[in-house]
């Protein structure tokens, strides 16, 4: 299958790759929202870790990394790309269907960007959680 | 020499045509074009004198007669050919009902042998698939095991296509023999590059394709016993009554005379070619389960084509990999390769586990194919599972001894 050069170049020059300590680290930081979405014997797993300043509420740092295919590893790179900066609400605005537009995604990569918002949603969760945020609305990816 | 990219390193999916074999089969799209079956001129008599010629040319590879070689559209038809060919004339009971009779195959056969027995379980027959152990080396006893009194069919491949190991397919068939069942064997691995003496291993039916062998696409041959017993079969394709009576339709005069030629020169050339290419294919694992931890050889160690080698590397995923080292052309057992997003089912059943099928490389090689392509995919994968690796979040949690499969995975 031929890949858009979009998706080639974050999988090539992928944005963002790394944690910000290890898995138990990460845990007992406030600052930090984690997300780790799919399972390793569907052929993908996503770890999307944002950095968030608790005085203004944006993230300002964003990192991933990524087991699976071109498409996922791109998804979860345009995804760090897009977070910084953002505040967390806005964050959870991303929807998969702009990651499926940006890329060029074909019909079967679709659930590559679904995992993606996923992750997003994951992260900006367990920060909220972590700091005693109340979870908003629930809202759910549609390509599910 | 500078090294030419890609490097071709799938030839389990497709052998380029040998120019020996386009040389020969040049005159026959041209000045010998015949029908074999105009037998009142001297168009017809040339081509069906390099039909008997790549016959015979088949014969001598299989260690058959001549007249047991029926050509096909390639491994596909063949084994459609022999299995619901011989299932329909050796059925129990005629169609409509149920009980018509019982078949054995296996689990990790290729799709063009699964498909037909699927079909005929539809149609009224019986089938058991057998799983392979983690080695994927099907053996006589399994088959034993499964026999049954009304057993008409037993269906194993010789070797399999993304493992490359080697069933045990004489012992299988002497055992078929012995109470009296049909064996037909999907050898298109096999054939040309393996010693094939059917007689001697007492095979009934067997397949094998021509584009595998260095020959053209679009032709094979079944190999159908006609002495001890005379195996008999239903024809699928009606019609003019070529090939016996066993499959109609205008011969494919230049597919025949390629897959001819192929097979003559594979029985000319396979002792070296084989030594070669087991040597060369040990050589990239041995180097690339050193160079890599937590990786490993699917199928068994030993019991395996020359040329095919399979191996899983942990923590990484088989398409992404494949991206990485985009100048080795090759295949992944990965879900993301295939149209299904299913991961290998031959891998799968195994059952070594979903996320090693996810992850893994089948590197074939062949004729051509040079130490120095060897050394540039032994390089070029080494350094792209390490880069996956730095992107990995199985690689970390591994690294911090984490047991992955304690984790509860948010299923998606």
């Amino acid at each position: 299958m031929a890949y858009s050069d979009k998706v080639i170049d974050h999988y090539e020059n992928p944005r963002n790759v790394g944690n910000f300590g290890t898995t138990a680290d990460v845990k007992t930081r406030k600052d930090i929202g984690v997300g780790v979405v799919g399972a390793p014997e569907c052929g993908d797993v996503m770890q999307l870790q944002i950095k968030v300043d608790p005085a203004t509420g944006r993230i300002e740092d964003a990192r991933f990394k990524t087991f699976g295919c071109g498409s996922a590893i791109a998804s979860s790179s345009l995804a760090t790309e897009w977070l910084k900066g953002k505040t967390i609400d806005e964050g959870l605005a991303i929807k998969n269907t702009d990651i499926v537009q940006e890329l060029s995604l074909p019909p079967v990569k679709i659930h590559c960007s679904v995992l993606a918002e996923d992750a997003i949603r994951a992260a900006i969760g367990d920060y909220k959680a972590k700091n005693g945020i109340p979870a908003s609305a629930p809202e759910h990816a549609d390509a599910h | 020499m500078t090294l030419r990219l890609p490097v071709y390193m799938d030839h389990a999916a497709t052998t380029p045509c040998d120019p020996r074999v386009v040389e020969a089969m040049l005159p026959y799209f041209t000045e010998k074009f015949g029908n074999a079956g105009s037998r009142n001129h001297k168009f017809g008599w040339e081509a069906e004198d390099a039909i008997d010629t790549a016959r015979e040319q088949v014969a001598s590879l299989l260690g058959c007669n001549e007249k047991e070689v029926v050509f096909t559209s390639g491994a596909t038809e063949s084994n459609n050919l022999a299995i619901k060919g011989a299932a329909e004339m050796y059925e129990k009971r005629p169609a409509g009902e149920t009980g018509r009779g019982h078949i054995i195959t296996c689990a990790i056969e290729h799709k063009a042998v699964l498909d037909p027995v699927k079909r005929l379980v539809k149609e009224g027959f019986d089938a058991t698939f057998l799983q392979p152990p983690t080695d994927g080396v099907i053996t006589a006893e399994m088959v034993r095991a499964a026999l049954r009194e009304d057993t008409i069919l037993v269906t194993l491949m010789w070797a399999n296509n993304e493992i490359g190991t080697i069933n045990e397919v004489p012992q299988i068939a002497r055992l078929c023999k012995d109470r009296g069942v049909i064996f037909h064997t999907d050898a298109t691995q096999w054939v040309g590059k393996m010693p094939t003496d059917v007689e001697k291993d007492g095979i009934d039916l067997l397949s094998f394709s021509g584009h595998k062998i260095y020959g053209p696409k679009g032709v094979g041959a079944l190999y159908v016993r006609r002495r001890n017993p005379r195996v008999r079969l239903v024809a699928q394709v009606d019609g003019g009554g070529q090939e016996r009576g066993f499959r109609s339709g205008t011969h494919n005069i230049t597919g025949i005379v390629g897959l001819g030629k192929a097979a003559e020169i594979c029985r000319l050339e396979m002792d070296a070619e084989g030594a070669r290419l087991s040597k060369m294919r040990k050589r990239m694992e041995t180097a690339l389960t050193h160079a890599i931890d937590v990786s490993q050889i699917n199928g068994h160690a030993e019991k395996r084509l020359p040329h095919i080698a399979n191996i899983s590397f942990g923590f990484v995923e088989g398409e992404g990999l494949m991206m990485a080292v985009k100048n080795i052309a090759c295949s992944s057992g990965s879900a993301c390769t295939s149209a299904s997003l299913e991961p290998s089912y031959v891998l799968k059943g195994l059952g070594v586990g979903d996320e090693l099928a996810h992850s893994s490389l089948r590197l074939s090689m062949g004729r051509w194919t040079t130490d120095e392509q060897v050394d540039y995919a032994i390089a070029e994968i080494t350094k792209a599972v390490h880069k996956l690796r730095e992107m990995s979040p199985l690689y970390d949690m591994h690294k911090e001894g984490i047991d992955l499969s304690t984790v509860e995975w948010a299923h998606h």
